[in-house]
This record gives C-alpha cells, sequence and structure tokens, in this order.
C-alpha cells in the first residue's frame, strides 16, 4: 500500500494531518501500539519540518507486511551541514516555529531515535529527503 | 488518580471529552516545548502545558495519550476542540499556573515519568 500526502511549507494549522491519516491506517491494519507510535513520532517531527522549513513536500508511506517505508521529499533551502542538523540542540528554527512549542532542535535527533533505518539526504537550495524505515516487529 | 478528582484539584474546566472523566491517569509531563514531550515514550500520561494552539493537541494525538490539561484559562478555538473530538482527547483548562498544577497534582501522587 502507497500512501501518499502532500504538505504546505508554513500552515500550521494543517501540520500532522498526515501524520494522523497514517496513524489510523496502521491502527486499522492492527500494528502494534507500541510500534504505530514511533512510527507516528517520527513522522510527525518529519512533517513538522517540512512545514517549518520548507516552501512544500511531499510524504510517500509505502506500508508492507514487515514495516513502513517512509519518504519526505521537500522543495526548500536545504541543510547545508547535515551532521550539524543532526546535534541535538541546533536549530535554525523561526521565532513562530518555537512559539508553536517546536525549533529546539530535537526533531532530527527523535527521528533516528525512533526509526530502525533513517538518512538525509539534502540539496542546497533545492530540498531535502528524508528516508524513514521502521520494522513491524 | 481519576480525571474527575485531578479536575477538581486543579479548579478545572471541562472542555471536551467529558465522557473520559472517569477514566485513571498515573504520569504527568509539564512542558510547553512539544519537541520535548514527542520524546516520551510512555503512553497514558496527562500533558500539562500553558501552550494553546493546535500543535499542543497533535502532539497529544501522536503521543497515544487521551489527556489534556490546559493552564492559566487559555483559550481553546474551535479548530482545536474540533480535533481534540475527532481524537477522542479530553481536555480540561485550570486557572492555575503551570507550577501550580503541577504542584498540586504531584502532592496528590501523579507520577513523574523522569
Amino acid at each position: 500500500m502507497l500512501l501518499e500526502y502532500k504538505v504546505e511549507g508554513g500552515d500550521f494549522t494543517q501540520a500532522g494531518y498526515a501524520s494522523s491519516q497514517i496513524k489510523k491506517t496502521l491502527k486499522q491494519l492492527n500494528v502494534d501500539p507500541a510500534v504505530i507510535k514511533r512510527v507516528v513520532i517520527a513522522l510527525y517531527e518529519a512533517e513538522v519540518n517540512i512545514v517549518a522549513h520548507a516552501y512544500r513536500g511531499v510524504i510517500y508511506a509505502q506500508v508492507e507486511g514487515s514495516g513502513i517505508k517512509l519518504r519526505l521529499e521537500d522543495e526548500g533551502p536545504g541543510i547545508p551541514d547535515i551532521e550539524r542538523a543532526m546535534t541535538p540542540g541546533f536549530s535554525t528554527a523561526s521565532q513562530q516555529v518555537r512559539e508553536m512549542g517546536f525549533g529546539a532542535g530535537m526533531g532530527l535527533p527523535n527521528i533516528s531515535d525512533n526509526a530502525d533505518s533513517f538518512k538525509i539526504e539534502s540539496s542546497v537550495g533545492k530540498g531535502t529527503t528524508l528516508y524513514i524505515e521502521i520494522k513491524f516487529r | 488518580m481519576t480525571i474527575s478528582d485531578l479536575c477538581t484539584l486543579v479548579n478545572g474546566t471541562v472542555v471536551c471529552g467529558a465522557n473520559r472523566m472517569n477514566e485513571s491517569v498515573k504520569y504527568a509531563f509539564a512542558s510547553d516545548l512539544m519537541s520535548d514531550v514527542l520524546t516520551v515514550k510512555t503512553n497514558q500520561f496527562i500533558l500539562i502545558t500553558g501552550l494553546a494552539n493546535i500543535q499542543s493537541i497533535r502532539t497529544v494525538e501522536m503521543s497515544d495519550t487521551p489527556f489534556l490539561l490546559l493552564c492559566r484559562d487559555k483559550e481553546v478555538t474551535e479548530d482545536m476542540r474540533e480535533l481534540a473530538e475527532e481524537s477522542n482527547i479530553l481536555i480540561i483548562k485550570s486557572p492555575y499556573s503551570l507550577f501550580k498544577c503541577a504542584g498540586i497534582l504531584f502532592s496528590a501522587g501523579l507520577k513523574p515519568i523522569y
């Protein structure tokens, strides 16, 4: 099953919609609630990142019997130094993002913590793609 | 602690999710930083926060817990209420500060996660 959701940059009223829909789908598929929580936390962090930093993006979720593969492609400024972006506490978030309760430099490390596999590809001035895999067992 | 007792202790008002008033909760986490809430591994805790926006409701939803306590009588917008009702999330509003809510509930036996 391949699910696809568009995400608009800057639209905090809709941030989390895709994560919420994918959570419902995984519940219907009777996936272990502890695994669903890991998927949803990682995905929500990544979705908020698109809203906070990019112009727009698309979330692709490939659900298979053994697990879920998430790909989040955004058009945005890109990440010049991925290693630095992964450092807990490092953030380039705007004041608006911080007022929403995010932007503390905890998102990417938390995605990594919840994922079985996590990869970032980024091109400055073009955008960023995140690959997140979580196994169901 | 039952949600009903918790509500009385913080002089709270139920905004939505009244069907959950007889449920119990053991743990609480108090924060205005949603990024921090998202690192909590425990389910079934109550989030005590002064941050009243749509993302505080989303964070509760993603954290797989149905309980939210908003301090200082922060306004719950129609969007927030609709989203909470959709996910069957209970929201209680208290006139007390986050510090006071946390202090009262800790003294009454609600446990910290960390």
